[in-house]
């Protein structure tokens, strides 16, 4: 099964949603530390959460690079393409 | 125009003003005088000193200050080199040879301190092709030593096995050859709660991983000859590497590794924060040796249990929510408000008992903490004061009902 971007972007963002008190609306451009207001512990926690989803290993060293929903998006469909 | 280098720490400076002063600021007070391993002078006051990590009351034994002070006399202040370059006194070799005899291993390493043990052990043996799998609620020093290494680095939820063997077996999924490193702890520091060790090492073993068990805070307290959780939970022969540190239950400072692997002695030749630091001073190295010596047959150990056992049930009577439960040297209260919690930490000091303030981020799931950490050396005498000040602060905040209303305990 291959998931197309929005559909990986759809499933980031209900697993985004318990993380997301304040209702922030989601889009590609959010940005965790700022946006969602998430701090790294919380983002570390929303990864596990999407390693389950995918069934895929998401090492901690990518967090630096992962800022965005959209990046996290992207670095999901790569792991999963490979 | 140029950056301020420090204006990135705006935040935390701003959280930081807004502290109390003087004497009720946590990060600014100092004991004026040590009197014992339980009591300081602070603030011109006696104070019961209930945070420390000296759980042996090790710092004024007095084998271990009378060969600290021989080796100081004898063989200087310091060393003034690294381990390989003049700093390997026989007296460190004689450390490590004791550290072998207490764990019955082939091979034990002495670094400068427990951090740099994790540091570098882990930095060194998980190279780029190899993965380091470690625990969510890992001590800095451990998430300190995945950063400065090459290795891939994953996370599992904590003390989780199901969650531990889900990423082993992704892992070996994708890559059936690699080397992997799972990094666990014996107690975790701010609860006090066990690694379910028996299970997680299964599981690393299942998928033909190594195991490092951190046993900072399980080293003289736990097993039957004060090895610690793996020696407790009876997985010794499951774990690969384990490290220590002196700077709690051994009353110094220093950290190391025991191992059985033929190879382990490489580390001497590779491993950085082991090269390019100096060696512990003398006297440090002759009370840690004296310590350990005392440690594996001393009866210290039910003692420190039954003090915290007393102290957690007390607290929990008066009304507390607790975070701990007495099976580990730590009493920790669970303060929802941080403020509140800075407050109470005030307060105490005031009273004349020194608890450690835990905030987020050191404290897993976010909590505000008063976590005491006991002592063998702490008498029911005193654990009694810390209870009735304990009450009478909560009572004050607002944190537990009057004594008449609640149930007799
Ligand atoms: C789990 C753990 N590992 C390592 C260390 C570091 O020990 P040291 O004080 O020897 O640097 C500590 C102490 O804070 C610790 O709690």
């Amino acid at each position: 099964m291959t998931q197309s971007v929005d559909e990986i972007f759809e499933q980031i963002c209900a697993l985004i949603k318990p993380f997301n008190n304040k209702n922030v609306p989601l889009n590609k451009d959010t940005v965790f530390s700022v946006d969602l207001e998430l701090d790294s512990l919380t983002v570390m926690d929303l990864l596990s959460e999407i390693e389950d989803e995918f069934d895929i290993t998401v090492p901690l060293n990518m967090l630096p690079d992962l800022e965005t929903i959209g990046q996290f998006t992207q670095a999901v469909q790569k792991l999963l393409s490979e | 125009m140029t950056l301020d280098l420090f204006d990135k720490f705006d935040p935390i400076l701003k959280d930081y003003n807004s502290l109390p002063d003087g004497a009720a600021n946590p990060f600014t007070v100092s004991m004026e005088k040590v009197l014992s391993p339980t009591t300081a002078i602070i603030n011109g006051r006696e104070t019961i000193l209930a945070g420390t990590n000296n759980y042996m009351g090790m710092t004024f034994n007095a084998e271990c200050i009378a060969a600290a002070q021989e080796a100081l006399s004898t063989q200087g202040t310091g060393t003034t080199g690294s381990r390989v370059l003049n700093g390997t006194y026989n007296s460190h070799k004689q450390l490590e040879t004791t550290l072998k005899e207490f764990y019955g291993t082939d091979h034990a390493i002495v670094f400068s301190t427990g951090y740099q043990a994790n540091l570098g052990v882990i930095s060194t043996l998980a190279g780029p092709k190899d993965y380091v799998v470690i625990d969510a609620d890992s001590h800095a020093s451990i998430y300190d030593g995945c950063a400065m290494g090459n290795a891939t680095v994953v996370r599992f939820k904590h003390n989780n096995p199901e969650n531990l063997d889900k990423r082993l077996t992704r892992i070996r999924r994708d890559d059936p050859e690699a080397g992997i490193l799972v990094v666990l702890e014996g107690v975790y520091s701010m609860l006090g709660d066990q690694a379910p060790l028996k299970e997680l090492t299964r599981i690393s073993k299942d998928h033909k991983a190594y195991v490092l068990v951190d046993e900072a805070h399980s080293i003289g307290v736990f097993g039957e000859t004060g090895r610690g959780v793996a020696q407790e939970q009876g997985v010794e022969d499951q774990v690969d590497f384990i490290i220590g540190t002196f700077s709690k239950s051994v009353g110094t400072i220093g950290g190391y590794c025991v191992s059985n692997h033929p190879k382990f002695e490489a580390l001497r030749l590779v491993c950085r924060p082991y090269i390019f630091t100096a060696s512990l001073p003398p006297s440090v190295v002759a009370s840690a040796t004296k310590a350990l010596e005392l440690i594996a047959s001393t009866n210290l150990r039910s003692k420190l249990l039954d003090n915290s056992r007393k102290l957690n049930k007390g607290l929990k009577s008066i009304g507390f929510t607790m975070g701990t439960t007495g099976e580990s040297p730590i009493a920790a209260i669970i303060v929802d408000d941080q403020n509140t919690a800075i407050a109470f930490w005030g307060e105490m000091l005031k009273e004349g008992v020194y608890v450690n303030l835990a905030l987020p981020p050191a404290t897993p799931n976010r909590l505000n903490l008063m976590r005491c950490s006991l002592s063998a050396a702490h008498t029911f005498e005193q654990i009694d004061f810390m209870l009735e000040k304990f009450e009478l602060v909560g009572k004050k905040l607002g944190l537990i009902q009057e004594v008449s209303a609640r149930a007799t305990a």
